[in-house]
């Protein structure tokens, strides 16, 4: 349908996905090279029905996502790594009040205020572990923009299955870029919506009391059941408490809903896999630059091939051992110092043979950079 | 299949990127095409010198930077001298008479037309110019069809300025025809 198809940034192509997952509050604080995902929202939003604020900063911003998601809504807000700083704490909050949230980083160089307008992907590590204690996270990526669609629509989904913030880490190349982007018809990509307890008004009910299946269905707050929420360790009835066995049984429940989902959570693409001697491990825009290289390689014989990761946490460990298990070496690309690059270090039987082809001055990673690299690897000289 | 690698370069304010995302963006919604549009972003703000690379193919584009492009527009001096020495040998290479002197050594289909005259002669609006040295680029490579141009501009300038855009976008598009077919 030639009207479904548009011609978009990334930052927009993640706006489509987010109504189309259903989004309906939205607060934020403008930040380069995010700024088009709550430019877009301002005026698509109240449309839509739904509520966008710019909040006082972005602190604020998530505070008042967390708010919203309590009463009902589904929400999101968009950053990028100084913004993504000022999160972490909230973020924490949401990790333990198990509050369903989209945070979006569209990433540039950092630390600090880095290179606002240039891109990177220094923000893996931060996503994983920018908040303090132990907790389970959800990060996904993608390197297109029908992916961003389809992976913001999924961000949707696993923050409400898994009642827990997802980072949506993309990056200001993805961000900018102009492609296609063909929406999806109504009812093409599966939408998770909130599971509210069936328990009614008057009866008690317990907001932190797992059914059978691990879930904990929601009440709107501020609706017919009044409860505690508490960035405490807490009990069913959400009050806190410093009990050993609640304290030791919550935090057990807040890393294994995802760690011991990480089949169903992560996702990956492969990109002429099957026989490869060489294998890309990349994502976000690092990864069209690897796969641009596959294909001119392949053209000439080569056994080369791309793991695409569309989800960087939890991170699929078994999956990127198995996938690397027969090549000659593994080639992470990624624009930072090498933050998957140590995971897959970590997974794969022989951590020998990975090697990073990188690129940190704020240009996107060429595939003669990585082709380069390769050469070497191969011993054939640059 | 073909890959059309074109990079449009000029002073911020000229419209440079406003153009290179129609084009593109005729490409993809009007000829069923695949384009990516990127620029460097920076403190190009009016005056400052701006880049926008866009790739045009049947097929997947998945680097989305032009390192050689095979069409360059330049529409200031600075930019020509920036960046001619990138041009795949061979390419077209579009500057209007009027900013830019060219240099013989150029190994391109070197082409200058007077737009920006012919946009004040014929419209006196310098603020179409942008779209007329599309027009232009479109009727001298053909590279999408000048219908799907005009409906792309169609789409994008508000309605106000819809005829003098259109105005400037056709006789862009005849400019450049004429030119190809001498």
């Amino acid at each position: 349908m030639k009207n479904n198809i548009r011609f978009v940034q990334g930052n927009e192509a993640c706006v489509e996905g987010a109504l189309y997952a259903g989004l309906n509050f939205y607060a934020g604080y403008p930040i380069t090279p995010s700024t088009e995902i709550a430019e877009s929202l301002s005026g698509r939003l109240p449309r839509a029905g739904g509520k966008f604020i710019q909040m006082e900063d972005e602190i604020a911003s998530m505070c008042a996502i967390i708010g919203a998601s309590l009463t009902g809504k589904k929400v999101m807000t968009a950053t990028s790594g100084p913004g993504f700083s000022l999160k972490q704490e909230a973020i924490g909050y949401a990790c333990m009040a198990e509050i369903p949230c989209v945070i979006a980083n569209v990433q540039r160089g950092g630390p600090s205020t880095g290179n606002p307008t240039h891109v990177s992907q220094g923000d893996v590590n931060q996503a994983r572990w920018g908040t303090h204690g132990d907790h389970g996270i959800i990060a996904l990526t993608a390197s297109n923009h029908q992916d961003v669609f389809a992976i913001t629509v999924d961000a949707f989904n696993l923050a409400e299955t898994y009642r827990t913030p997802v980072i949506l880490l993309l990056d200001e190349a993805i961000g900018h870029m102009r492609e296609k982007l063909v929406i999806p018809e109504e009812g093409a990509l599966p939408i998770v919506d909130r599971l509210r307890t069936s328990v009614g008004k008057g009866v008690d009910y317990h907001p932190y009391l797992p059914r059978e299946d691990g879930r904990l269905p929601m009440s709107d707050f501020g609706d017919v059941h009044r409860y505690n929420v508490t960035g405490l360790f807490h009990d069913m009835w959400g009050f806190p408490s410093n009990n050993p066995r609640v304290v030791n049984e919550l935090l057990h429940h807040i890393v294994d809903k995802i760690e011991n989902n990480v089949h169903s959570i992560t996702r990956h693409k492969e990109h002429f896999l099957e026989d490869a001697d060489y294998v890309m491990v990349s994502y976000g825009s690092s990864a069209r630059s690897a796969i641009h290289l596959a294909k001119n390689r392949r053209k000439r014989g080569e056994k080369i091939g791309v793991l695409e990761l569309q989800s960087i946490w939890p991170f699929p460990t078994a999956m990127i051992r198995e996938k690397c298990s027969g090549a000659k070496a593994v080639i992470v690309v990624e624009m930072n110092m090498g933050q998957v690059l140590a995971q897959v270090k970590s997974a794969v039987d022989h951590p020998e043979n990975v090697f990073l082809a990188n690129r940190i001055d704020g240009e996107l990673i060429t595939p003669t950079d990585i082709k380069q690299l390769l050469r070497v690897i191969q011993g054939r000289g640059v | 299949m073909k890959r059309t690698r074109v990079v449009f370069s000029g002073s911020g304010g000229q419209g440079v990127i406003t153009a290179a995302i129609i084009l593109a963006e005729a490409a993809v919604i009007h000829e069923g095409m695949n384009a990516t549009q990127s620029q460097s972003y920076g403190a190009a703000a009016r005056g400052g010198a701006t880049r926008s690379d866009v790739i045009l193919s049947h097929d997947e584009i998945d680097f989305p930077g032009v390192t050689q492009p095979n069409i360059l527009v330049c529409l200031t001096q600075a930019a020509y001298t920036s960046f001619a020495p990138i041009i795949r040998p061979g390419g077209i290479l579009l500057t209007d008479s009027r900013f830019v002197e060219q240099a013989t050594k150029v190994d391109a289909k070197q082409l200058e037309l007077p737009m920006y005259e012919q946009v004040m002669e014929q419209i006196g609006k310098p603020i179409v110019f942008n779209i007329c040295v599309l027009g232009a680029l479109v009727g001298l490579t053909e590279m999408i069809k000048p219908d799907s141009l005009i409906a792309a501009v169609k789409a994008r300038v508000p309605r106000d300025f819809l005829e003098m855009n259109i105005k400037a976008c056709e006789l862009g598009i005849d400019m450049g025809a004429d030119f190809s077919m001498r």
